[in-house]
């Protein structure tokens, strides 16, 4: 039987969504895969667990990894700042959260590149206080991907932390939880699915980046090549289905481990009655 | 425990909240503080449990200055307008939370914390829900399971910020008599915020009454009902009929049984229960007509509206029994006649 629903156009609307997605996401995905079917298994296993390609692999998955763990944390404090006190220029640092978006990542990369190498500003100092090169090893990688992931963190976490009750942490209070306690206990099991929406979206975002790394890592195989640098080096080689068998590889994992960081977000609602 | 407000003051910006409270609450009473809305009840409580800190003055619980303890550590159990429940954890875990943050040294086994929460949801009769969330739950339970929750600690004193506020008006009639006997069970020092004054004399062995952010009155229901203190507590508590004493008025007060004294003041407050109403005779010349009234289930209110000599007029209001206006037996636009019992009188 045909269930009626109040709201209308479901047909309309839904045909449009599918409509779109497969326009722009499905096909284009789906001849990445139908590309790599010209290649045999043999023959896709032997590229992919070439070690330059695993090193390749590592160096972005790990950096991608790295770089979300830390802008989620930082993302998180900025949020709270500009959520939880009043202070003279807030707008003006809300405005400053959103430029990463904006600017062309080829940018970022090459000022990035310049205050961080050897030579550079914040590069020198960093060499001679502490002994650590961050420019041309996957540090810059790390370093650039947090730039560019996170201002995912703060705009997803923000709303979520402006609508938590406060009268909850004054309940916790007033019933005997210390500061750390009500932290623990009250603010961080409300907002810490939003901060997980908010790695997701970084480490999505860092994956896929190119434009501000390729200036900053110094491209190094084995060291600091990043797998869609090796794409594009593949591509500049006429070797379209090693490009094609990379790229495929790239989209399973990325996409097995947004899949799994979506089934933990969504098991932590369930368990915390929020779904 | 007894609570000592000494001297009490706080400011918003320009805007003065609270201004020189002093007040005393003996132990085991259970006490409203009444007011409009902006008077500073509210702000008062906060200050009291520790949530806001006053710009002066102190507070004592059991004699003990508190003014500058944060609220963890006051022993206060706090009830919100809003219910503040976690609605990350289940009703037990709710309830169990101000077990399970005590010091290891203070606190319970599980075992103990679990019959604890059990025997509190059973004082709040919602043993059953203690699996679900509070999403789960109406307004009226959320509030149970606020007060189970305040309650577990076992606080000196517990204060409900307008606990009854966000309810309908049935389940806030049930809560109010629930509360009053669950205070009668256990004794605890209550104070609660209400804007409402008809649940502030059914609740409350004591009222405190809150204007601009000064006491206009403290006492017990009844005498605050009785005597009001000044035309405010009057108005507030309550409904009135407030006459200006005028020429005209004087006069026609005198008819109606009342003696006007200019020293008692210049301003008549009669409650509408105060005004017996009756058919005037046919040679009567009172000039009041009954104008329209309202059926209030074992009142009936009615209107009076008697014609001045500058050719506008007064509205006054009585109430009688159901069965009182059966045998009346008046109509719309019947002339009657009044006799007033009591009046209040005030300087304005």
């Amino acid at each position: 039987m045909r269930q009626s629903n109040i709201m209308p156009g479901f047909g309309q609307t839904l045909g449009f969504t599918l409509f779109y997605l497969a326009l722009i996401v499905l096909i284009p995905l789906s001849t990445l895969i139908f590309m790599s079917f010209k290649l045999s298994l043999p023959a896709y296993l032997d590229i992919i667990t070439n070690t330059r390609v695993l090193a390749a692999f590592r160096v972005s998955f790990g950096a991608a990894l790295v770089a979300a763990a830390i802008a989620s944390f930082f993302g998180f404090i900025i949020a709270w700042v500009l959520v939880r006190y009043p202070f003279s220029g807030k707008k003006l640092v809300d405005a400053f959260i959103d430029l990463p978006f904006a600017l062309p990542t080829a940018v970022a990369g090459i000022v990035m590149a310049t205050i961080f190498q050897p030579s550079g500003f914040l590069g020198k100092l960093l060499i001679d206080s502490f002994g650590v090169q961050v420019a041309y090893r996957p540090l810059g990688i790390v370093v650039a991907l947090i730039f560019i992931s996170i201002p995912f963190v703060v705009r997803t976490v923000e709303p979520v932390l402006k609508e938590f009750d406060s009268a909850m942490e004054e309940a916790a209070s007033s019933l005997g939880a210390t500061r750390l306690q009500v932290f623990n206990k009250i603010i961080l099991p409300n907002i810490f699915p939003s901060v997980l929406t908010g790695f997701a979206l970084a480490f999505a975002r860092g994956v896929g980046e190119y434009g501000s790394v390729i200036f900053i890592a110094g491209n190094q195989p084995y060291v600091s090549e990043i797998v869609p640098l090796l794409i594009i080096t593949k591509l500049e080689q006429y070797e379209y289905e090693a490009a094609t068998a990379i790229a495929l590889t790239m989209l399973l994992v990325s996409f097995l481990l947004l899949l799994v960081i979506n089934l933990l977000n969504r098991w932590m609602r369930q368990r915390s009655g929020q779904l | 425990m007894s609570i000592l407000i000494e001297n009490i003051s706080k400011n918003f910006g320009q805007f003065a909240a609270l201004n020189h409270i002093n007040l005393e609450i003996p132990d085991g009473e259970l006490v409203a503080l009444l007011g409009p809305s902006g008077c500073g009840k509210t702000t008062l409580l906060r200050i009291i449990a520790g949530l806001e800190s006053a710009d002066e003055g102190r507070i004592f619980l059991s004699g003990e200055d508190k003014t500058a303890q944060h609220v963890s550590r006051r022993g206060i159990g706090f009830v919100f307008q809003h219910y503040a429940l976690f609605r990350h954890m289940t009703v037990f875990d709710n309830v169990a939370f101000g077990l399970r943050v005590k010091d290891k040294k203070e606190r319970p086994s599980e075992a103990d914390i679990a019959k604890k929460v059990h025997n509190l949801l059973e004082l709040v009769q919602l043993d059953w829900l203690h699996d679900r969330f509070p999403d789960q739950l109406s307004g009226g339970q959320r509030q149970r399971i606020a007060l189970a929750r305040a309650l577990a600690v076992e606080p000196s004193v517990l204060l409900l910020d307008e606990p009854f506020g966000a309810l309908d008006a049935s389940v806030r009639k049930d809560l109010r008599q629930w509360l009053r006997n669950l205070h009668k069970e256990l004794h605890v020092t209550s104070i609660f915020v209400t804007h409402d004054q008809e649940e502030a004399m059914e609740v409350a062995s004591q009222v405190v009454v809150l204007n601009k952010g000064h006491i206009e009155q403290q006492g017990a229901p009844a005498d605050i009902y009785d005597h009001p203190a000044n035309a405010f507590v009057s108005k507030f508590i309550g409904q009135t009929n407030v006459l200006n004493l005028n020429e005209d008025n004087v006069i026609w007060l005198k008819t109606a049984g009342i003696a006007v004294d200019d020293s008692k003041g210049n301003v008549a407050h009669i409650r509408p229960h105060d005004i017996d109403v009756k058919k005037a005779d046919a040679n009567s010349d009172s000039p009041v007509t009954l104008k329209d009234w309202q059926h209030l289930g074992s009142l009936i209110r009615v209107e009076l509206y008697r014609p001045q000599d500058n050719g506008s007029g007064t509205y006054l209001f009585a109430e009688m029994p159901n069965e009182r206006f059966k045998l009346l037996k008046l109509n719309k636009g019947d002339r009657v006649a009044l006799h007033i019992k009591h009046a209040h009188w005030f300087n304005s």
